[in-house]
């Protein structure tokens, strides 16, 4: 790898970190846990346009790792791992499809991370209760897609690495 | 097709299935008992009917309060508090939910409801 990229890498990586952090200080009070903005789907999208698949994959788990450690528990980290990879694996295979837009892929990726950790909170609790909140994190989810796909996509064109 | 039609098809689709799953799911019946699940496992059942408040767990505690046919967590030392800010529930098959402490607090009908079927 080269020095550029490396630290091209590392600066989104820390952007990301920032960006789940910010998100963390302005949490949205709804009763509905999981609803929320994804801020650092920003830093993920770009990395996935502006650079690759295989940049944003190792962005975003490392992403979720770190953040995990930092501020999360033992719990949130795999809540959060689920979210990532499905949310990675629909936007890869979306992107790859050619059809979709970014803010397409955006959403998809939004609602995947949804519901990747109702998956896991289901499991973790041996109930399928959490379905329940399904209905309200797909709306949620698209309009949170969205938001960051929009301002994503004017990131990914202006900004020149 | 262009790409903001796709686009359009994508997100109509996610919003359907959030109907279809809201209309499917939407909890109607009034409640008669609430069960405290904790891993899965039914851990207590109290009568819906019946005023009183009762602290679940020891080191990792949340305080349910049943009144007036409701229940709530009104207390928790959970990280998240999403159990507290979920507020009052009363009808079959709606749940208060606390991740950090495995907990479950579910509503269910007198009878079982197509709802509780769905849920196990």
């Amino acid at each position: 790898m080269q020095a550029k990229k490396i630290a091209t890498m590392g600066l989104l990586v820390a952007l990301a970190m920032v960006l789940s952090w910010v998100e963390q200080l302005v949490p949205l009070s709804v009763a509905v846990p999981g609803v929320k903005l994804g801020l650092a789907n920003l830093a993920v999208i770009f990395t996935l346009y502006r650079i690759g698949t295989r940049a944003a994959w190792g962005l975003s788990l490392l992403r979720v790792v770190l953040v995990s450690l930092t501020f999360g528990n033992a719990y949130s980290l795999w809540y959060s791992l689920a979210g990532a990879v499905l949310s990675l694996v629909v936007m890869t295979l979306l992107r790859k499809t050619g059809r979709f837009s970014l803010l397409g892929v955006s959403v998809a990726g939004a609602v995947c991370h949804n519901v990747g950790q109702i998956a896991v909170a289901a499991a973790v609790l041996g109930s399928a209760s959490m379905v329940y909140y399904l209905p309200v994190l797909l709306v949620s989810g698209t309009a949170a897609g969205v938001c960051i796909g929009a301002v994503a996509a004017i990131l990914v064109r202006r900004i020149q690495l | 097709m262009r790409k903001r039609t796709w686009d359009i098809v994508l997100i109509a689709a996610v919003l359907l299935a959030a109907a279809v799953l809201w209309l499917c799911l939407r909890p109607t019946e009034t409640g008669a008992s609430v069960l405290v699940i904790r891993d899965g496992q039914e851990i207590a059942r109290y009568a819906l009917q019946e005023d009183r408040t009762v602290t679940i767990g020891e080191a990792d505690y949340n305080v349910l309060e049943i009144r007036d046919g409701q229940a709530a967590v009104i207390d928790a030392n959970c990280g998240d508090h999403t159990c507290v800010r979920t507020g009052a529930v009363s009808r079959a098959g709606e749940s208060i939910i606390c991740l950090p402490h495995r907990l479950e607090i579910r509503i269910t009908g007198g009878a079982d409801s197509d709802v509780d079927i769905v849920a196990q």
